[in-house]
């Protein structure tokens, strides 16, 4: 069976605990924080195992390549401690469940993996993708299954992302472009942190754009609009990614607007949270969340998430911000929307 | 052309009657289980007058007489047990009258679902009236005759319960009005404050006389509708979940579901919530009450609200809800049926784990569903098993299985809502003796020919 790699030595020496002190949504102190994360690591009990919102944003904290929320999952699972309801954990274990209903594209060396989103099947068009489309795969048996860690099961990732893998094997691939951030954290940060072999090349799709658009430099249009980004929780797998959110937007033109919550302080969609944990949570961050866009000016809200995007999307319409996901934000500005 | 043929032509046109045997092998049956019986003839006419004579005609030459809306009841109701007449209604289907400030509205006894609902949605945008999920042909006079339930269900009771007074031909053929509209030109009430006789019609599937014009009740249409679903692991949960949600009165509809398929509806009991609001800050309030009154069940990891994405909304909202007709054809072959037994709410979990015992037991796809009715007074329990109509072991089976259910559903305290023909006999046979005195008396004096859709309700 896997293991998490998990230093503690790395924390008992740290200076900052950053994990829990920069948390946005558990008030810890520097001595409280190592007190805590020490208790976890060491199996014992602590709050945090009971507070902890999910939002893996002490994943982006640590800069020590520790990985404190694999660990908070790993601990809750072996107490018993839900962060869910069980009938919505049994949900989401279900509908990831492999039923042999996978969608194969024309798959060569290079492939995007839509993972199990299918709204991917939709976005995913025009001269952007032209390069590797239609080489792609969709449906649970390329579905990273990472999303469980929301849920406080690790077990499930464990039996089932090295068969994911093993089914990107199958096909020979060499590079996989993941069109998630979940894809990409599985293949890039927890298969790493568990010691699973990932035999391919996993490409983040912010930078597949990035150089897709650099390519197609002539065709740009500057948009000259304004525009908050909605950063995924799971992007903070990923971290060292997200200046390509910024990247992008200097590339089509698009001022992304300073904002009270971006990058490391970027607030949660609260879809999770709604199912999680009831009104109050999902709702005070998705008020303070969009206040701040509406206060910043932004005119659009740029999606990377999907299933941001269906939490927020009606919610942003109503404060007249439009929602858009930031492929069609490029493909409006390659003249394709 | 029978003489009998040809006298039903004289009431109500060459056009509009046939003893051919295409037609009476379509009038033979319904989308349901039951076995097929052919009807002699079928009609269908225009007025209330065309029915009275069809009705006359009907008691002179003793021929057993069979109204019928669309059909869609589903446990033989309008199959002509001892053939003769099927009065096929649907020509009969104008809006009379509708009554803005009083909130009824008066249609013919052929009206359906889905006209009245088009037709207040283009004139009365502010007024809409319980429909229930069926297909929108169902006619609102069946609708009601077998105590159905629609939308506003949950809020109001039974769709019979919004019954505001009916035109109905008795068996002897006399045209009667019942409720204030015997008294008054306005249709407000079908009993009070007088004696209340739409008992002697409502629940007696046409046993007793014939529709030929309804008056409804209508509600305040918001301009919005939302739909939110609670999830629990736990069946036994459910009556205090619905106990919680109806007390915050705050909902419009409340249905429950249960299925192993698809995947995301695996291990886990449904409870669909609509509300509805003139403003986005009406609907957060409800929403946020709702939510407010389950918390404790979140907080305690019993349950929770599931994600329901912006591409599964119209689906749910659509009224009526198509799903279900999706449902019936899993196993292809376009077979469903259920047995919705009316039935407390706090029996949920029994009723829940009777279906799964039936449907593993004879390896049947199944659903339940349960509509909460009058704010938990009681539920209808759908025990619904889809089937091929080619695979006559399949539906062996599914009549077996409904069987069982019969049986459990009395035993367990409940009544059955549109009982097939055996089901009525067993509620007769439970029923106490003089209620069923009464139910005689009342059949014996309005029907002594016993014309009225035979095999249904037979007290004698
Ligand atoms: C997919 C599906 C979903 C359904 N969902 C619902 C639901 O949500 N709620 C619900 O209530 N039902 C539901 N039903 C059951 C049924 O379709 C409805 O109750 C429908 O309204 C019945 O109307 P009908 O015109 O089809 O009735 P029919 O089957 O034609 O008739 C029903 C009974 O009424 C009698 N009758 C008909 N017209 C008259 C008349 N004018 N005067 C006297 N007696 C008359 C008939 O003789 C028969 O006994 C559903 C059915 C299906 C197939």
């Amino acid at each position: 069976m896997y293991t998490l790699k998990f230093d503690a030595n790395l924390c008992k020496i740290c200076p900052t605990c950053d994990c829990l002190v920069l948390c946005q949504y558990m008030d810890l102190d520097i001595d409280k924080a190592k007190e805590e994360i020490m208790k976890i690591s060491e199996g014992e009990d602590s709050f945090v195992l009971q507070d902890c919102v999910t939002c893996y944003g002490c994943e982006e904290y640590c800069k020590r390549g520790n990985h404190p929320f694999y660990l908070i999952t790993e601990r809750r699972q072996q107490k018993g401690i839900l962060t869910s309801p069980r009938a919505i954990t049994k949900q989401w274990i279900n509908i990831g469940e492999p039923r042999g209903k996978y969608r194969l594209g024309e798959i060569k060396e290079k492939i995007l993996s839509f993972g199990f989103m299918p709204e991917f099947l939709q976005l995913v068009k025009g001269r952007l993708f032209d390069d590797v489309m239609p080489s792609y795969v969709f449906g649970q048996e390329f579905f990273c299954n990472v999303v469980y860690i929301h849920f406080a099961n690790t077990s499930i990732i464990k039996e089932r992302l090295p068969m994911v893998i093993d089914n990107f094997k199958k096909l020979g691939v060499q590079e996989v472009v993941c069109m998630h951030d979940e894809c990409f954290g599985s293949f890039a940060s927890l298969a790493p942190a568990y010691g699973i072999e990932v035999p391919f090349k996993s490409i983040h799709y912010f930078e597949y754009l990035y150089n897709r658009l650099e390519r197609l430099g002539d065709e740009i249009r500057p948009l000259n609009i304004k525009v908050a980004y909605q950063r995924p929780c799971s992007s903070r797998l990923s971290p060292d990614k997200h200046h390509f959110v910024a990247d992008i937007m200097k590339l089509i033109g698009v001022d992304l607007v300073e904002r009270r919550y971006q990058g490391e302080n970027a607030l949660c969609c609260g879809g999770i949270f709604g199912m999680a944990f009831g009104y109050e949570l999902a709702n005070d961050v998705q008020k303070r969340n969009i206040d701040d866009m509406v206060d910043s000016g932004a005119e659009y809200c740029v999606f990377n998430c999907p299933a941001c995007q269906s939490t927020l999307a009606a919610k942003v319409t109503k404060k007249g911000i439009k929602p858009i996901h930031i492929i069609d934000l490029c493909r409006m500005a390659i003249g394709e929307k | 052309m029978s003489d009998i043929t040809l006298s039903l032509a004289k009431i109500v046109g060459e056009n509009y009657v046939s003893s051919g045997e295409e037609e009476l092998y379509f009038y033979a049956r319904d989308p349901g289980l039951m076995p097929a019986h052919k009807p002699d003839y079928v009609i269908m006419p225009k007025t209330a007058e065309e029915v009275q004579k069809i009705v006359r005609l009907a008691g002179k030459e003793k021929i057993p007489l069979v109204p019928m809306g669309a059909g869609m009841a589903l446990t033989g109701l309008i199959i002509p047990l001892k053939g003769g007449i099927i009065v096929d209604m649907k020509r009969m289907n104008k809006i009379l009258e509708v009554n803005e400030k009083a909130r009824y509205v008066i249609v013919e006894g052929g009206t359906s679902h889905g006209l009245l609902k088009s037709y207040l949605e283009k004139n009365y945008p502010r007024l809409r009236h319980s429909i229930p999920d069926s297909p929108a042909t169902a006619t609102i006079a069946a609708n009601v005759m077998i105590h159905g339930q629609g939308r506003l269900t949950q809020q109001y009771g039974f769709n019979s319960d919004m019954v505001t007074g009916l035109e109905v031909v008795l068996p002897s053929g006399e045209i009667c009005k019942i409720g204030s509209c015997s008294i008054s030109p306005d249709w407000f009430s079908k009993g009070a404050p007088l004696p209340d006789l739409s008992g002697l019609f409502l629940g007696w599937f046409g046993s007793t006389g014939i529709i030929t014009k309804v008056a409804l009740k209508l509600y305040p249409r918001k301009r919005m509708r939302d739909v939110e679903i609670f999830i629990t692991d736990r069946e036994d949960l459910i009556p205090d979940i619905i106990y919680e949600i109806t007390h915050t009165e705050m909902v419009e509809d409340i249905n429950i579901f249960a299925q192993p398929l698809p995947m995301i509806f695996k291990d886990n009991h449904h409870i669909t919530i609509f509300l509805t609001g003139d403003t986005d800050e009406e609907l957060e309030f409800k929403r946020k009450m709702i939510w407010d009154a389950l918390d404790g069940f979140i907080k305690s990891k019993d349950g929770g609200f599931m994600s329901v994405p912006p591409v599964m909304k119209p689906t749910l909202l659509d009224m009526p809800q198509k799903s279900v007709c999706r449902f019936a054809d899993v196993k292809k072959g376009g077979g469903f049926e259920y047995s919705g037994p009316i039935i407390l709410v706090e029996k949920y979990p029994e009723c829940s784990r009777k279906l799964m015992e039936l449907a593993s037991k004879y390896d049947l796809a199944y659903s339940a569903m349960a509509r909460i009715i009058g704010r938990g007074h009681c539920m209808m329990f759908g025990f619904s098993f889809t089937f091929n109509r080619a695979d006559p072991d399949m539906m062996e089976r599914v009549r077996k299985a409904l069987h069982e259910v019969s049986e459990y559903a009395l035993s367990a305290g409940g009544v059955f809502w549109k009982p097939t023909v055996d089901e009525q006999r067993m509620a007769i046979e439970r029923m106490d003796p003089n209620t069923r005195n009464l139910m005689k008396m009342i059949k014996n004096n309005l029907d002594p020919n016993g014309i009225m859709n035979p095999g249904n309700w037979e007290v004698n």
